[in-house]
């Protein structure tokens, strides 16, 4: 929805997380507007993930407040929060597909959900998505389990664009999927964000899929978002973590 | 705030406003659908130039709405026309492929298969059981004794607390029901009798039987489900490590030599149970209690209810791990095998006890 006079789709303020004794997170700052691209970059075990997972409400945060669309998601009623999460798509690392349904009942899942929508026009949506994600409407009938890695990740993007979110979150996109797949899926999701003024933030280590896409890098490290800005400004940056992605980077091109 | 989708009729052009996205069509979908419904609406022309956005959910919606073809005259910006399009191109393929439901014959045909199907898979545990002794019995190296000490405390040491609580009470609920009646034609004594044989030979044996396979057949299922839904089993054998020795023999060997110690402690909390119900209701003294005890029930009892141990704990083992083995990755799948595996046992227990009962129905009976 655009709400021009409130353009945060997520911010973070002061944001702590403590996970059994560790801090994962200390006193972190984020704030991303509508339309940006932001690559959330960081070593492993730096708290990417964990960080989504406060973006969704799946962790309360020990300090600090996370805000959804300007709206407290932890202080909203439970019909205001699972409206608000309508509004985001998630992609999940490991795909998280429900492994008792077929794909297609999984793609229909959230679109059933809303319980408005008739089975013709859910089906249509569906073979929609499934085409969005370069997938066969014949696919539709595989079970979680018979598909490739790459599916997999096809087949989870294809259902968090079900409810055609404004935020989306990507864990992980490219990870599993060929060069090609790769290439397509940046594309796809630039044309997305094109056309639908999506908001996406996501974990990635593929410096192509980050210099294709992303609009806005985040790094984080040493518990907090050390750097944010655009990928020209946070790559002109001297960091010791984003120098080791560069030089990889570089070898990559090479 | 959001501009709200309207659909507007002007000298015969539709006119559409608002933003067309599935969040802010679904407060105002019934309104929309009965105007969409109109007839003759396809033949209209359509101005779609101040839509401010348009989703493919809203697309699907129109695109039936002007049954699968563009209208004559539209107007739309480029953005929204490829969005359309895209709708456009999408086979409509009926059928998510739900499958039909088989009907009778086929269920019971289905029904019979299975049975076969998992009576070879029984089977074939069992023999590769065997052959995994023999390959122990020359290699003893190779044995998992770390694995089979573990199940055993996991199965044995810590379903003690259930098992004697369970059979006190048994104990105590039994006595003091069958002293009612005993009372009431005046054979107060034979309380010792009845008791003791079917406690010992009886429901000793079925009572652990009942709560092992609820509570570690289920688990061994759930484990080896679990095991294969992420691969760990051939992470196993990729390692080059047998999973029939390192996971099932493990588990076959303990429950078979834990049920027995089982029965035993729990038959005889049972009896504890019983002997203080009888003390307090029917006034017999423990010393009496335990002096008959020995007289009445002759050893072969005992005997007959370990040996059900043994050959409970083992099928309960068997059943579970060849369940667990047949788990597909899925939750539903889980779900179903750990639930036919908790049956399985349950039944084929009941109906090995009733062969143990013809079998043995010249031992150990008293003579009066």
């Amino acid at each position: 929805m655009t709400d021009m006079a409130n353009p945060e789709v997520v911010e973070m303020r002061g944001l702590s997380t403590r996970i059994g004794n560790l801090y994962v997170h200390r006193n972190l700052d984020l704030r991303v507007e509508r339309g940006q691209i932001v690559g959330l970059v960081g070593g492993s075990g730096s708290g990417k993930t964990t960080l989504l997972r406060q973006i969704l409400g799946l962790i309360q945060p020990t300090a600090g407040t996370v805000r959804l669309f300007g709206q407290d998601l932890g202080g909203a009623g439970a019909v205001a929060q699972s409206a608000m999460l309508r509004r985001l798509g998630m992609l999940f690392q490991g795909g998280a597909l429900f492994s008792a349904l077929p794909v297609f009942d999984n793609i229909a899942f959230p679109l059933r959900e809303i319980k408005r929508l008739d089975e013709d026009w859910i089906r249509r949506l569906v073979n929609l998505k499934l085409a969005l994600v370069e997938l066969e409407t014949e696919h539709g009938r595989l079970m979680p389990a018979e598909l490739s890695g790459g599916m997999v990740k096809r087949v989870a993007l294809a259902r968090a664009l079900a409810l055609e979110p404004e935020l989306l979150l990507l864990d992980e996109p490219t990870a599993g999927l060929d060069p090609d797949r790769s290439r397509s899926f940046v594309k796809l999701l630039g044309q997305l964000q094109g056309e639908l003024g999506l908001t996406v933030i996501m974990v990635t280590h593929d410096p192509e899929t980050l210099a294709g896409l992303a609009t806005h890098i985040a790094v984080l490290a040493e518990q907090h978002i050390v750097k944010f800005g655009t990928v020209a400004e946070v790559m002109a940056g001297d960091h010791p973590f984003l120098a080791g992605f560069r030089d990889g980077d570089k070898t990559r091109l090479l | 705030m959001t501009p709200i989708p309207r659909l507007q009729i002007e000298s015969g052009k539709v006119v559409l406003t608002g933003e067309w996205t599935l969040a802010a069509l679904l407060p105002e979908l019934a309104q929309l659908q009965t105007q969409l419904a109109a007839d003759s609406l396809a033949d209209l022309s359509w101005d779609l130039s101040a839509v401010a956005r348009l989703d493919s959910a809203a697309a699907v919606l129109l695109w039936r709405t002007w049954s699968e073809r563009w209208p004559a005259e539209l107007i739309i910006s480029g953005t929204c026309r490829r969005t359309l399009a895209r709708v456009a191109a999408v086979p409509v393929a009926t059928g998510s492929g739900k499958a039909r439901a088989p009907g009778l014959v086929e269920r019971i045909g289905y029904l019979v298969l299975g049975t076969v199907d998992n009576a070879k898979g029984l089977v074939t545990m069992y023999g590769q059981m065997l052959l995994d002794l023999w390959h122990l019995l020359r290699h003893p190296s190779g044995m998992p004794w770390k694995e089979v000490a573990a199940n055993i405390y996991k199965a044995g040491a810590l379903a003690l607390p259930v098992t004697g609580l369970v059979g006190f009470l048994i104990g105590v609920t039994l006595s003091y029901l069958s002293a009612l009646q005993l009372r009431s034609v005046g054979a107060d004594l034979y309380i010792v009798n009845i008791l003791g044989i079917s406690i010992i030979r009886e429901i000793g044996p079925v009572l652990v039987a009942v709560l092992v396979a609820g509570r570690s057949g289920s688990a061994m299922t759930a484990q080896i489900g679990v095991m294969r839904v992420t691969e760990e089993i051939d992470a196993l054998s990729a390692m080059g490590v047998s999973r029939s020795i390192r996971v099932i023999l493990p588990k076959l060997l303990a429950l078979t030599v834990v049920m027995p110690l089982l029965v035993l402690w729990a038959s005889g909390i049972a009896l504890i149970g019983g002997m203080l119900s009888a003390l307090l209701q029917l006034d017999i003294s423990l010393a009496y209690f335990i002096e008959n005890l020995q007289r009445a029930v002759p050893v072969a009892n005992l005997v007959i209810g370990l040996a059900k141990g043994l050959v409970f704990g083992f099928i309960i083992a068997w059943v579970a791990c060849h369940f667990g083995l047949r788990v597909k990755p899925n939750t539903e799948s889980l779900s179903a095998n750990t639930t036919t595996s908790v049956v399985t046992a349950i039944t084929l227990v009941i109906l090995v006890d009733a062969v143990f009962a013809i079998t043995t129905r010249n031992m150990g009976i008293p003579q009066l």
